[in-house]
This record gives structure tokens, C-alpha cells and sequence, in this order.
């Protein structure tokens, strides 16, 4: 084989690898969004999601999620999950709240592990769910760093 | 004992929206890192947090290694009637730790 030709086919086979990746992630990403939605679909909306769009350190990202609701008795935001694209676990956090929280707000602070995607899936009491989905950069990356 | 951190009113009026921030001192292991020794450290997380108004659960999260150590949360609540509001974290190695505020309705 020469070498050109050696040289082109590890760069596909890299290329291939990469891609594959990236979409077996995002495919377990759709999926952990699907097993949260439990049948409903999911529809792009009344979620608020605030991140920087630049991180410095993936240890610690404060993240805040609004959510557009009454939270009266007859309609209330039932439970927010936030879901990530590349980190070890699709799953970042849960939260569950009711009429009594008064305000569909919740903030906390979270690792990630590269640039990626953040999706935000908010469950109403009537059953449908709305979701966010915001792209961030990373520069320090969590969970390399000992 | 971890160190716990509540940031609430004291007082509130009825029908009103308190906001309540939490902070607990934790290392929330992901069990991904290696040591300095490089073997992996096993996995320690804050699993679990809950608050109780009164006995009555007003809000609970599911936490993931995803979640920054020292986990932050912050939420709010409805100002129903003076009571104690009872925060509880639980996770792995048998951690449980529970902290109380009082918070008075006008």
C-alpha cells in the first residue's frame, strides 16, 4: 500500500470512529429524554435554561431553569430533569415539585465533562413535557482533572 | 457531620414565594476520577434531597454524578403557615443528614 493511501484511510477510520461516537451519544441522550417522557411527546418551549454559553471550569457550572406555569393545583410543573450529551452518564439531576413550590424555578451548580449539548425536560401535571436544549463550550474539562 | 448551609427568610407573608438555597459540604465522588495512586475512587454521592414543609413534601431531587461537589440547590416555596421546613440529604456509605428552619407566616 503506499503511503498516501495509508495515511487517507487512518484518517477515515479515525473520522469514522468519532462519528459514531457522537451519534451513539446523542442516541442515549434521545433516549434518557424519551424514558423521562414516559410516551408523551416533547415539545420545544416554555423552558427557560440559563448557562454561560462559555465555561472556564467544567467543575463547577451554576445552571438555572425557569419553567412557564401558574403552579396552581390544576397546572403545575411536576418534575424537571436535566440531561447531557457527552458526559459518563446521560443524567444530571431531577427535580421534583408541586403546586406548593409557588414557582417552577430551580438552580444548582454541575460538571461537564467537554463541549456539548444540555437539554432541559419540564413535565406538567397535565402530562406533556417541554424541553430546552442549549449548546456550551467547555474549556476546563471535569473528571480528568485528579 | 457535614457542614450545611440553609439561606432562607426568617418571615414570610401568606401566599408568598420564598426562595430557599442549600448548600451542603460533600465531595459527590463520581467514581470516574483516578487517585493519586491510580486506582478509581470509588463512588460517593449525595443521592437524594428532600424538603418537607410541615411533614408534608414540598419539593425532592434525584442527584446524579453529574452535580458539582459541595451540591448547591436552590427552589422556592409557598408561605402556607409557620412551620418548620426539614431539608434531608441521603446518599451513599450511609449518609443521611437532616437540618430544620423555622419560618413564621404573617
Amino acid at each position: 500500500m503506499k503511503r498516501r493511501e495509508l495515511i487517507g484511510a487512518a484518517l477515515g477510520l479515525a473520522g469514522a470512529v468519532w462519528v459514531r461516537d457522537a451519534a451513539a451519544n446523542a442516541g442515549e441522550l434521545a433516549a434518557a429524554i424519551k424514558q423521562f417522557a414516559a410516551g408523551a411527546p416533547v415539545t420545544e418551549g416554555r423552558v427557560e435554561f440559563d448557562i454561560a454559553p462559555l465555561v472556564e471550569n467544567g467543575n463547577t457550572v451554576p445552571i438555572t431553569v425557569r419553567v412557564q406555569s401558574a403552579m396552581s393545583e390544576a397546572e403545575h410543573v411536576k418534575a424537571i430533569a436535566i440531561f447531557n450529551e457527552s458526559n459518563p452518564q446521560r443524567d444530571v439531576a431531577n427535580f421534583y415539585l408541586g403546586p406548593r413550590a409557588g414557582r417552577a424555578t430551580v438552580a444548582t451548580r454541575i460538571r461537564l465533562a467537554t463541549s456539548q449539548q444540555l437539554v432541559a425536560v419540564a413535565k406538567m401535571s397535565d402530562g406533556s413535557c417541554w424541553s430546552k436544549t442549549v449548546d456550551v463550550l467547555v474549556t476546563l474539562a471535569a473528571c480528568v482533572e485528579p | 457531620m457535614a457542614r450545611a448551609l440553609i439561606t432562607m427568610p426568617a418571615t414570610a407573608k401568606r401566599g408568598d414565594v420564598v426562595e430557599i438555597r442549600t448548600l451542603i459540604a460533600h465531595p459527590m465522588e463520581t467514581g470516574y476520577r483516578a487517585g493519586e495512586d491510580g486506582a478509581i475512587q470509588p463512588r460517593n454521592l449525595i443521592r437524594r434531597f428532600t424538603c418537607h414543609y410541615d411533614d408534608v413534601l414540598v419539593f425532592s431531587a434525584d442527584l446524579f454524578p453529574a452535580v458539582a461537589a459541595n451540591p448547591f440547590i436552590a427552589f422556592s416555596t409557598l408561605a402556607t403557615a409557620s412551620g418548620t421546613l426539614r431539608f434531608t440529604w441521603t446518599g451513599d456509605k450511609g449518609f443521611t443528614q437532616t437540618e430544620t428552619a423555622s419560618l413564621a407566616v404573617t
